[in-house]
């Protein structure tokens, strides 16, 4: 009896059939392992959608300034015909990620970037010890205690970071804070695109 | 066990009024048909916070922004398009639990219909197969040729 029936020996296409739910478990964890190490290496940020405002102007808007800053307040007219491109950044005196990303700003601030900040969701004595503390690295800041400006923006949380080129156009969006990596990554190459 | 159940039963009933009590009483519109019309809107939003939550789920602070911003509009006598768009113009696509279809959104939204298919053809081919093979499966024996089987055996 050289004859296989064929409940007792499968034939070897059907046999590898077997194999597929195996085949796709171990995809799925592949690629669910690369999704872990991008989020522990910064590669990967699920929370990374591109801002809407991508190649637009910034809303149109009037911030008043910060009592006792001593700097001017923002509005949309202090972004347009950039003599370079400017650094618009979101902060609050109640957010830890702000305080983390500070020197990075005040770095950026050393090198010549000029930077203006928006207090979102702030006291203004709040948002005053906060650059007391901290040193204030911002030209011009803008007060929005509503938070309503901000969502003009599109804005998710704080702290978030915006470029916008000498002709006043949002090129790129940061929502988180700021890094080393991020500053040499994305934004230096940025500055230097747009300047 | 009975025990068990009644206590279950007891969390079950506490835990709905904390789901539905998210955003304040004091946020709804006076009005019971623009607020209605709020909610649905509103969860049609995605809260970019919480992200898996629509804004009227979402107890987030942009989420109540936004909640505002909505029922704000609608008072002022803004179309949904109206509300939607404003959102949309300042979050983007993904704002919207409901993506547009697009070229980028066509495999999402083609899914269903290509599982269902796809498990569709499987059961088909298996079922071919199944036929295939019980074709060439032998016939059983006739009458005759088992009574002829049964004379070779005896006679050797």
């Amino acid at each position: 009896m050289s004859e296989a029936t064929p409940a007792s020996a499968p034939a070897p296409r059907r046999r590898g059939l077997l194999l597929l739910p195996l085949g796709v478990a171990v995809a799925a964890g592949a690629g669910f392992l690369g999704m872990l190490r991008g989020l522990q290496t910064g590669d990967y940020d699920p929370k990374g959608v591109p801002s809407a405002l991508l190649g637009k102007p910034p809303p149109e808007f009037t911030l008043a300034p910060l009592e006792g800053a001593e700097r001017p307040g923002l509005a949309s007219a202090d972004l347009k015909g950039l003599a370079r491109p400017v650094l618009v950044n979101f902060f609050a005196s109640w957010c830890a990620p702000c305080v983390a990303e500070h020197p990075f700003l005040v770095k950026l601030q050393r090198q010549g970037v000029p930077l203006l900040g928006v207090a979102y969701k702030d006291k203004p004595a709040d948002s005053l010890a906060f650059l007391k503390r901290y040193g204030n690295p911002y030209q011009r800041i803008g007060v929005d205690q509503p938070g309503r400006v901000a969502i003009d923006w599109g804005l998710y949380g704080v702290p978030e970071t915006y470029l916008i080129d000498r002709t006043g156009v949002i090129r790129w969006r940061w929502a988180g804070p700021l890094t080393e990596e991020v500053l040499q990554k994305d934004l230096e190459p940025l500055l230097k695109r747009w300047a | 066990m009975a025990k068990a159940r009644w206590i279950l039963l007891l969390c079950l009933l506490l835990a709905t009024p904390a789901l539905a009590a998210i955003g304040d009483p004091a946020e709804r519109l006076q009005d019971p048909t623009l607020e209605a019309r709020a909610e649905a809107l509103g969860r049609e939003l995605r809260c970019m916070v919480c992200q898996n939550q629509s804004i009227e789920d979402s107890d987030a602070d942009l989420a109540r922004d936004l909640r505002r911003i909505v029922r704000e509009k609608i008072t002022a006598g803004a179309s949904d398009e109206q509300v939607m768009r404003f959102v949309h113009d300042r979050y983007g696509d993904f704002v919207l639990l409901r993506p547009p279809v697009r070229a980028a959104t066509i495999i999402l939204w083609a899914m269903p219909a290509i599982a269902l298919g796809g498990g569709m053809l499987m059961i088909l081919a298996m079922r071919r197969r199944a036929a295939a093979r019980a074709a060439m499966e032998p016939a059983a024996l006739s009458a005759e040729e088992r009574a002829r089987l049964d004379r070779l055996a005896r006679d050797g």
